[in-house]
């Protein structure tokens, strides 16, 4: 045993239970004395701290909160210092320190979607009547509006959707909302990623392979890695999480790392303001991802595939569970996939209210059991990545396109798009349009285009400002309707298409207010680590108070520029460098000057 | 120490540092090739006995080819890399960390050096807005014991004392970083007092502190009563007399009195770094009146 203090509170037996039954997956929870001599040890220490982030999961939904006995338990099972988990816990917003009021706590969103449907009354109504409520960050359902992330003691957690507290009750009592997802699409033949989504059910495996599902794994198990990987190459494809990085160059790079474990991470730690794409995906089509990851893994020789899904998709997580363990049933995940005799397992873990966890360095941090701080660049993902070890990380869009391009080849899939951004996008639609929702379509159609499929600006006034690949992307105005979105033309107008963010603002929104949410959100997101963003995002927020308080400019300008300039050159990930894009682009628009009544 | 193993030739690397060029061994860093060419670089986090975390942000370069400015202390050096460490950018940033920190943290007792760089980059922290309108670390000093006070309004959350506790030194792990955000802060668990934690008192956190968040309680009480004079301290050095390690010792001395030890960084066998005995043993020598 590492000679570690731990303290003396005791667990509750329901502590115990769910901590034991969170770990017991991966061997025996405690072992015996004389077994710890040849399995023990630094070996099992290292090997099972990355089971940190789910027994804190399992003692907050056992007792409402992480108890000091609770975690004291869970740290002499895991043996990590009291401290180190200490921080872990007070790191995620889903876990509290303090005990809960009650047997639930109302997250409801108040991020800009939300906001523009009424989100600061739905708060103090639900407070009004009665129910503990926590304002929350974007909880990426911004299509259908006022959401509410229900977080439980010792039940499944739930998302509501109604705009009048009194109803509260009636959705509390029963589970999560499963409609099947009606797009405004649906039926058109140009949907690529979105064509099964309402139409496959998501629970049956049968239904997904008389939809075409499994053949592209098929197809790829009689390919070399190298094959699949050049056809991968050979698309065009490029991530779609917001760095737009070559699928194809990052899948070879840890290929070429021989005589390593390596491995695959699907990023669904979707949470960028005005996101939800890739909960749509998931809680619609799981076994595409599944079938996704697994060719991947295949392609990049990683026998651990990991599923990094945010705690407040419940269905989304509840749904891949279900199907990961149909999937194993059936030979397509597990040790001898389809026959072929090779490899490849999946593991979900779920973030707990950390936008950052998103960042792909911060996520390994956050699985491996530790803070989620992003590490500083290089040594990059591709050769140190998670455990150290070489690592693919991609956004669930990004896997998604992986059974086309595998169907049909990488050249017909560059067949759509432009050159540069070949295949299909994801746009996620709210705000002031006619109907929102998930959206597809080629690369090189203009925000107009987009703007009109969903049925154009809707609402009181005119439009004023949409905002462009969420909270970490830009404003642009009307006059950039005629904007072709693909990465290279986004990129020479100095925009970015982010995550597929397109969020419309009418003359009538108070601008002023969802800019201020912004610099809220990166203040409260940013993870604390590095001088520039952590206090960096407070003095942004602050002044601009100061400056839509006083509507003078001028003496804060040079300021705001400096603040803008140490964040995006000196801090150590994408949400520092990204925390004064929009709010600079809203400041060089003059959407902060006019208060329009 | 016996020469057991013989060392393989050192390969070369040259980089460019503003506009000179210079060789390295490999896997130096560019803080060490800095040093190398006396181009004086801030560091708050960097210590020459721990593991750069690269935190601060306030030794950042400009390199050629690399969209954002990089921590010289923890990037090594490639061949061919081109330098810089005076360019606009290097020096906003640096000035901005600088002004950044202090205008959230009380600094008055930091090292020397942090308030000549502040100086020579010209932060400015009062523009940051009026006292009661920005947002600061304020909070009340917490003094729990008769050895340590932890006055947490001068943290800059350069995590040395978290890595000094834990892996790079002491192995003990009695304090973390808690909360996320502005809120991050280094925490036991709970915040469960210092003396119910894992702690040691091997003092090694306060060994390392820039800022005089972690100061022996002598120094505080001196601090406090005016009549702490560093300007008059004497330092002599010895070896510790507890055990057979033979750790050097740098006993301070301020009119006949010790009132801090410490030891040299750049020891071999301490690395800075020393037990409870070495650090506050002296007080048997020396009984309080």
């Amino acid at each position: 045993m590492p000679d570690i203090k731990f303290g003396t509170s005791l667990p509750s037996p329901d502590e115990k239970v769910a901590v034991d039954e969170a770990v017991e997956s991966h061997g025996p929870v405690t072992i015996e004395l004389s077994e710890r001599l040849v399995y023990g040890g630094q070996k099992r220490l290292k090997e099972r701290r990355h089971l940190l982030l789910p027994a804190l999961h399992a003692l907050q939904r056992a007792s409402g909160w992480i108890s000091p006995g609770g975690l004291d338990y869970a740290c002499r099972i895991l043996e990590v210092p009291p401290a180190e988990a200490y921080g872990v816990a007070t790191f995620y917003h889903l876990f509290s320190d303090q005990p809960p009021k009650g047997d639930q706590i109302l997250h409801v969103c108040d991020d800009i979607a939300c906001i523009l449907n009424g989100a600061n009354d739905l708060i103090d109504a639900s407070k009004q009547e009665g129910y503990e409520t926590k304002p929350s960050p974007c909880l990426g359902q911004c299509e259908k509006g006022s959401a509410v992330f229900v977080q439980r003691v010792a039940s499944d957690d739930t998302v509501i959707f109604e705009t009048d507290p009194k109803e509260f009750e009636k959705y509390l009592t029963k589970n999560s909302e499963k409609e099947p997802t009606k797009l405004p699409q649906e039926g058109s033949d140009h949907l690529r990623l979105l064509s099964r989504i309402g139409i496959v059910d998501p629970n049956s495996l049968e239904d997904y392979k008389s939809h075409g599902g499994y053949k592209a794994l098929e197809k790829a198990l009689e390919m070399d890695n190298e094959e699949i990987i050049e056809e991968v190459s050979s698309s065009g494809l490029r991530g779609r999480g917001g760095a737009a990085f070559p699928t194809g160059v990052k899948w070879k790079a840890v290929a070429d790392e021989k005589g390593k474990v390596h491995h695959l991470v699907c990023n669904a730690d979707e949470s960028e303001p005005g996101t939800f794409k890739d909960r749509i995906l998931m809680e619609n089509d799981p076994f595409a991802l599944i079938e996704s990851m697994t060719i991947a893994g295949l392609a990049i020789g990683a026998e651990k595939g990991w599923f990094y899904i945010r705690g407040e998709y419940p269905l989304a997580k509840q749904r891949l569970v279900e199907a990961i363990e149909k999937a194993k049933k059936s030979d397509l995940l597990g040790n001898n996939i389809l026959g072929s005799g090779r490899k490849f397992d999946i593991e979900i873990r779920s973030g707990a209210g950390a936008y950052i966890c998103g960042e792909e360095t911060a996520l390994f941090n956050s699985i491996e059991g530790f803070r989620g701080e992003p590490r500083n660049k290089p040594p990059f993902p591709t050769t140190n990545g998670l455990f150290n070890e070489p690592t693919v990380v991609n956004n669930v869009e990004t896997l998604a396109n992986i059974p086309r391009i595998i169907l049909h080849g990488g050249e017909s899939y560059a067949s759509e798009g432009t050159d540069q951004s070949s295949g299909t996008r994801l746009f996620c639609l709210s705000g002031r349009v006619a109907s929102p929702g998930l959206y597809e379509f080629e690369f090189g159609v203009t925000l107009g285009e987009i703007l009109d499929a969903a049925g154009g600006f809707s609402g009181s006034g005119n439009l004023k400002a949409i905002l462009l690949g969420g909270a970490a992307g830009s404003f642009v105005t009307p006059e950039s309707l005629n904007l072709p979105l693909t990465f290279e033309d986004t990129r020479n107008a100095g925009v970015s298409l982010g995550s597929g963010v397109i969020m419309a603002f009418s003359d009538r929104d108070d601008l002023k207010k969802i800019v201020l949410r912004i610099a809220e959100f990166f203040r409260d997101e940013s993870c604390g680590q590095c001088v520039p963003c952590r206090v960096g995002t407070v003095r942004q927020e602050e002044l601009l108070i100061r400056i839509t308080d006083k509507q003078t400019l001028d003496a804060d300008i040079s300021l705001f520029d400096d603040l803008a300039s140490v964040m995006s050159d000196a801090s150590i990930c994408g949400l520092g460098h990204t925390a004064a894009s929009a709010v600079r682009s809203a400041l060089n628009l003059g959407l902060l000057e006019t208060n329009n009544e | 120490m016996s020469e057991t193993t013989k060392k393989p030739p050192e390969t070369f690397v040259e980089i460019t540092l503003d506009g000179n060029k210079i060789s390295a061994p490999e896997g130096s860093t560019i803080l060490d090739v800095c040093k190398q060419a006396n181009i004086d670089t801030p560091t708050l986090c960097w210590a020459e006995n721990l593991t750069p975390v690269n935190v601060c942000r306030v030794c950042v370069v400009e390199v050629e080819d690399s969209r954002a400015l990089v921590p010289s202390c923890s990037r090594p050096i490639e061949e061919g890399m081109v330098v810089s460490t005076e360019s606009e950018r290097v020096n906003t940033s640096r000035r901005m960390v600088l002004e950044l920190l202090a205008s959230s943290v009380e600094l008055d007792r930091a090292d020397k050096e942090i308030i000549e760089w502040m100086n020579y980059y010209g932060s400015n922290p009062d523009r940051m807005g009026n006292s009661n309108e920005v947002k600061t670390s304020k909070q009340p000093v917490k003094i729990q014991d008769n050895l340590y006070v932890r006055d947490y309004e001068r943290c800059i959350l350069c995590y040395k004392c978290v890595e000094a506790c834990g892996e790079d030194a002491q192995h003990t792990f009695a304090i973390a970083t808690a909360g996320r955000g502005f809120e991050a802060h280094i925490s036991t668990e709970f915040d469960v007092e210092l003396p119910e934690s894992a702690c040691v008192y091997c003092g090694n956190c306060i060994g390392v502190c820039p800022t005089g968040a972690l100061v022996f309680k002598t120094e505080h009480d001196m601090r406090e009563d005016n009549s702490w004079n560093p300007d008059n301290q004497k330092v002599t050095e010895t070896i510790c007399g507890f055990c057979g390690v033979g750790c050097n010792l740098e006993l301070h001395t301020q009119d006949e009195k010790i009132v801090k030890v410490t030891s040299p960084s750049d020891h071999s066998v301490t690395e800075g770094h020393l037990c409870i005995k070495g650090r506050f043993g002296w007080q048997h020598a020396q009984p309080k009146n």
